[in-house]
């Protein structure tokens, strides 16, 4: 059943919003801290718990990859209900700090690479 | 049916009139990445760059703070680009990925995540300070929006950023996105993109999911579960602590 995908992928959101809301009261913000992470984490441990009364079969794993693949038209709906307006005006900011994230992971990533050296996980990957 | 019959319709199904909406500007958007720039640059990059550009035009046509969303016959883009169906479908991308797969790209695929993560928001905190912004708020969000154009404005809603801020999170976020999608193939012989685990690191590093996907597809289309699967963490982490540490850090160094 499809609905059951859709059910449990919409149970982790709602604990995962609780325990963002919980957790933003206990550190004094009054804001959803880390809700969607939290619910992201659970819906993958769900899923690869291997008690086999929570495997969903694949119809109702369809459920799941429905939204999953609404992603992006959802990002494009979100982008078009921007103030781009005010955005725009300063319009540096948003070039300067992608131009420069990007820099500076990329010249990262040889260092990352020196650690992989030796690293036991490589026989088991390939 | 005259026009006002017609937009009448389209007001009252307003939701539905969002997904007609977002089918062809994507449609266009696939055209547009095939045609124009033979897939280089990714169709959701672009369609997400329409996005803001129509959000744009509609600002300019309303005067209003919501984009397109404030012209009545577009009000469902608002609801179906909102938190509650956005951070639905987020977490839904979580669905599928192997923590085993996970566990075998070692300690190297988790760093990877948390360095770019820590990297990408440092750099758009200080790029947001040098402009100006001294508020705890509106530096994390624009700092998250570097990490991806969905941390950005999951943590600006969380803490209750402007609208404006948000919009230039997701714009950095997007600029970010485009330059991965470009870059990837571009540097893939020269960071050893060729295995399914130096593609964990890069997209743990990178983060940006549709920049990963992207990219990697352009570089070899067997790496793109493994990269995206690390950016999928990417986004998540960057839920996780960009509202919550990396907030309370800028705070302490604010006031």
């Amino acid at each position: 059943m499809i609905v059951y995908g859709v059910a449990l992928l919409s149970f982790c959101m709602l604990i995962g919003t609780y325990a963002g809301n919980l957790l933003g009261n206990l550190l004094g913000v009054n804001a959803n801290v880390g809700g969607v992470g939290i619910s992201m984490v659970l819906l993958i441990l769900l899923s690869n718990m291997s008690n086999k009364k929570l495997h969903l079969n694949a119809m109702s794993e369809s459920g799941i990859y429905f939204w999953s693949a609404m992603y992006i038209p959802i990002v494009v709906a979100m982008a078009a209900k921007q103030n781009v307006i005010a955005a725009v005006s300063s319009g540096w900011l948003a070039v300067i700090a992608g131009v420069l994230a990007v820099a500076v992971s990329f010249a990262v990533i040889p260092l990352i690479s020196r650690f992989e050296v030796g690293d036991e996980a490589d026989h088991e990957v390939r | 049916m005259d026009t006002s019959m017609l937009a009448t319709l389209l007001i009252k199904n307003g939701l539905i009139t969002a997904f007609v909406f977002v089918g062809v500007v994507t449609w266009v958007s696939y055209w547009l990445s095939k045609n124009l720039t033979r897939g280089h640059v990714h169709g959701s990059a672009i369609a997400i760059a329409m996005g803001l550009a129509l959000a744009y035009v509609g600002g300019v046509y309303t005067g209003g703070s919501k984009g397109l969303a404030d012209i009545a016959i577009f009000s469902g883009v608002a609801f179906l680009g909102g938190s509650m169906l956005r951070d639905f479908a987020i977490i839904a991308t979580a669905y599928g990925a192997d923590l085993t797969a996970i566990k075998k790209s070692g300690w190297v695929g988790a760093m990877s995540v948390v360095i770019g993560v820590v990297l990408s928001f440092v750099v758009g905190a200080l790029v947001a300070v040098a402009f100006g912004y001294r508020d705890a708020v509106s530096i994390t969000t624009i700092g998250a929006g570097s990490a991806t154009y969905i941390v950005g404005p999951v943590t600006g809603t969380a803490l209750g950023a402007s609208s404006e801020v948000v919009a230039l999170s997701i714009a950095a976020g997007l600029i970010k996105s485009i330059l991965v999608m470009i870059c990837t193939p571009l540097a893939a012989p020269y960071i050893g993109l060729n295995n399914p685990k130096s593609a964990m690191v890069y997209g743990g590093l990178m983060g940006t999911t549709s920049g990963v996907a992207g990219g990697l597809a352009a570089t070899d289309p067997k790496l793109v579960p493994y990269g995206a699967m690390t950016a999928t963490f990417y986004t998540g982490v960057g839920c996780l602590i960009a509202p919550s540490i990396l907030f309370f850090i800028v705070r302490f160094l604010v006031e």
